[in-house]
């Protein structure tokens, strides 16, 4: 420091950091869309270390992602989809949740009980019609899903016991029992790990050839914004996550609101455990995919704002579906969508300090002098 | 009695990998950071420790390698929460995917130029063996299950030693405890926070890379794979955290036990007691929900999460 530092007012911090107040939305719009050109610009510097064209490989993820063969135009839209469908009405499950600050981890957990539930009548049941089974299948699916939140929300109000460490135990248990149902009480075939193929009455439903999961994501953006903005109990959520003790002194049930929210956010998720086994036509260890975690990112990038999820969820998907076509075509591994996934992210997480705060560098110290 | 040494020395050998999960993540969760990147973080030790040894057949380098690309990983999440106060679990899952990312697409970018799966050399593979300390390793039974382990195994038990006593007898340790209970009051008693946090989080960072960079050399025998090195472990090793209480001596008993879980199921008799390969795997996580459940039940606050675990301190906020 320079001796004109003696002369103000003693050991000032040359930055300061200021919250902001906004009037309009201009200011944090520039700021997120400054985090995503940032973060194209980091993914293209990482391709290019990597020893590859940025511009090549960003247009073979977006190709890929969107534009199909020449025979077949829709193939590449199509399983872009079917990664949107679940990672979307996954995240807008878990946004009910995070709306409360309650640390649902347990995404994955949900989604693969949603897809034992919705199995087991699968199965066991071959002669129900299709409408019907499909009906059950969806029902079960979201009960299973909400049984497997409704443990640690249980716990949780109970005795206070830890949800996002709970959540994350119950995830691990979840695969595991599949593992079990498809080695053991469910193997088709004695020595293969499989329960085969399902009967073509669990099968989802096809429009031009693309399974109705997409119903899922309309009813259940419309449903999450209804019930979060619309409805009162919507309105207790957003106070138990603002402030438990003044929802304690309105006169809420906390207890109820916690464990009702939990019921549905486990159950959006059970509906995308039963939407994969009946559009994959069978159950595997691999049911959540990870995607129970994406989805927690993605419900956070979207401010769990229930109509910027399907725009993010997009963004994430095509990344996804474009690596592979990217891998075969220049030879990156297609983990490196998950790296780019991690850098927007990173870039994400990072502005919303900025967003939140502006920086004030104090000048009074050259002033001074 | 061979079968039951044999057993730990199995169990041992799978435990070390999560000792330094475990007490890597301690060390975060004391100063108040629940990092949920530790499985990422291993893999990028995995794929530096791996890369290290490929190349240079030093162990020395290789360590430090692992330590040091999973401490960069720990250094972004640090900035990320500790400076821009990002929330700390959507933070730690993004350095999770961010972490297999990277290592699976420079492992693959390694596969590719070696052309096949690289392989570390016989020179390497000796210095990562067994020590088997001439005449203590030939003591019956338990020579080998104390005197005939990989380095690794001795670095792991060091380092939770070591912490131990950083955390529960020094008055560093002591600040640094603070910090993860009640920052405000630690900063009001003059402990500089923020740079305690940096510190702590980027060296816990480092130690889970030492247990992937294990599990790339010692126990998928020096060779990389397209996938599953790390498989979890660092997952498991967030469960064994609040199963050793946030205590890194409790941790070494704790990651063996966990040990003997992922080995039980070589060693029970399988004709005389069937229990599907399922169950055993999921043996860790039942227990670790069981741990969770009683603790918090008996709202012990000896043996609990750090009370402001998981929340940002932020000065300007108080």
């Amino acid at each position: 420091m320079s001796n004109g530092s003696k002369v103000s007012t003693g050991r000032e911090p040359l930055i300061r950091i200021v919250k902001r107040e906004y009037n309009n939305k201009l200011i944090p719009g520039l700021i997120r869309a400054g985090a995503l050109i940032l973060s194209i610009i980091a993914g293209g510097l990482f391709i290019w270390a990597m020893g590859f064209n940025p511009f090549e490989a960003y247009k073979s993820i977006i190709r890929g992602a969107l534009v199909g063969s020449a025979r077949d135009p829709m193939s590449s839209i199509r399983s872009t989809i079917d990664i949107f469908v679940p990672l979307c009405v996954t995240a807008l499950g878990l946004s009910c949740a995070f709306k409360m600050k309650f640390w649902n981890i347990g995404g994955e957990g949900q989604i693969i009980m949603g897809g034992v539930f919705a199995t087991f009548f699968a199965l066991n049941y071959p002669q129900i019609p299709r409408p019907l089974m499909l009906l059950i299948m969806l029902i079960a699916g979201a009960v299973g899903g909400a049984l497997m939140a409704l443990i640690p929300a249980l716990f949780k109000v109970k005795f206070g016991t830890n949800e996002t460490l709970f959540t994350l135990m119950l995830n691990y248990i979840a695969i595991y029992i599949v593992k079990y149902l498809i080695a053991g009480p469910w193997q088709r075939t004695p020595g293969f790990a499989s329960i085969g193929k399902l009967d073509k009455n669990t099968y989802l439903y096809e429009i031009n050839r693309q399974n109705i999961g997409w119903i899922a994501v309309i009813i259940v953006v419309l449903f999450v914004y209804f019930y979060l903005y619309k409805t009162k109990s919507g309105y207790e959520v957003s106070v138990v996550g603002e402030s438990q003790a003044t929802a304690r002194y309105a006169g809420m049930n906390i207890r109820k609101i916690i464990i009702k929210t939990m019921l549905i956010s486990g159950a959006i998720c059970g509906i995308v455990g039963m939407i994969k086994v009946s559009s994959n036509h069978t159950l595997t260890e691999g049911i959540g995919g990870g995607v129970g975690f994406a989805a927690i990112t993605v419900a956070w990038l979207s401010q769990l704002n229930p109509f910027i999820i399907p725009i993010v969820s997009a963004i994430i998907s095509i990344l996804q579906k474009g690596s592979t076509v990217m891998q075969m075509n220049m030879g990156i591994s297609s983990y490196a969508a998950d790296v780019l996934q991690g850098i927007i992210l990173f870039c994400f997480l990072g502005s919303e300090f900025f967003v939140r705060y502006s920086l004030v560098f104090n000048l009074r110290i050259k002033e001074a002098k | 009695m061979d079968t039951l040494f044999n057993f730990l020395y199995a169990s041992i050998i799978a435990s070390t990998p999560l000792l330094f999960g475990t007490v890597g993540e301690i060390l975060s969760e004391k100063v108040g950071n629940m990092n949920l990147g530790v499985e990422g973080m291993m893999w990028l030790g995995a794929f530096a420790g791996f890369y290290a040894a490929y190349k240079t057949e030093s162990f020395l380098i290789s360590l430090l390698a692992s330590f040091g690309l999973a401490a960069v990983g720990a250094l972004i999440y640090a900035f990320l929460t500790v400076t821009l106060k990002a929330n700390q679990n959507v933070t730690g899952l993004t350095l999770t995917t961010f972490g297999i990312g990277l290592s699976l697409v420079f492992g693959k970018a390694m596969i590719t130029a070696a052309g096949g799966a690289p392989k570390t050399s016989d020179v390497f593979n000796a210095k990562v063996a067994a020590i088997n300390i001439p005449v203590l390793s030939d003591i019956p039974y338990i020579g080998k299950i104390i005197f005939g382990l990989n380095p690794y195994v001795y670095i792991a038990v060091a380092i939770a030693i070591i912490l131990y006593v950083y955390l529960m007898k020094t008055k560093t340790g002591l600040n640094l405890r603070a910090i993860g209970e009640n920052p405000a009051a630690a900063d009001a008693s003059g402990i500089n926070v923020n740079l305690m946090k940096y510190i702590n989080i980027i060296i816990g960072g480092g130690i889970c890379g030492i247990g992937g960079a294990y599990m790339s050399l010692v126990m998928v025998n020096g060779s990389w794979q397209d996938s599953g090195v790390v498989n979890g472990y660092g997952w498991i090793a967030v469960a064994l955290v609040i199963f050793s209480s946030w205590n890194p001596a409790k941790a070494i008993l704790g990651s063996l036990i966990f040990g003997m879980f992922s080995s039980l199921r070589y060693y029970v008799p399988s004709d005389i007691i069937v229990i599907p390969t399922a169950f055993y795997q999921m043996l860790p996580f039942v227990v670790t929900t069981i741990v969770l459940i009683v603790t918090s039940i008996k709202k012990n606050k000896e043996n609990t999460q750090p009370a402001a675990c998981g929340i940002n301190y932020f000065r300007e906020e108080r």
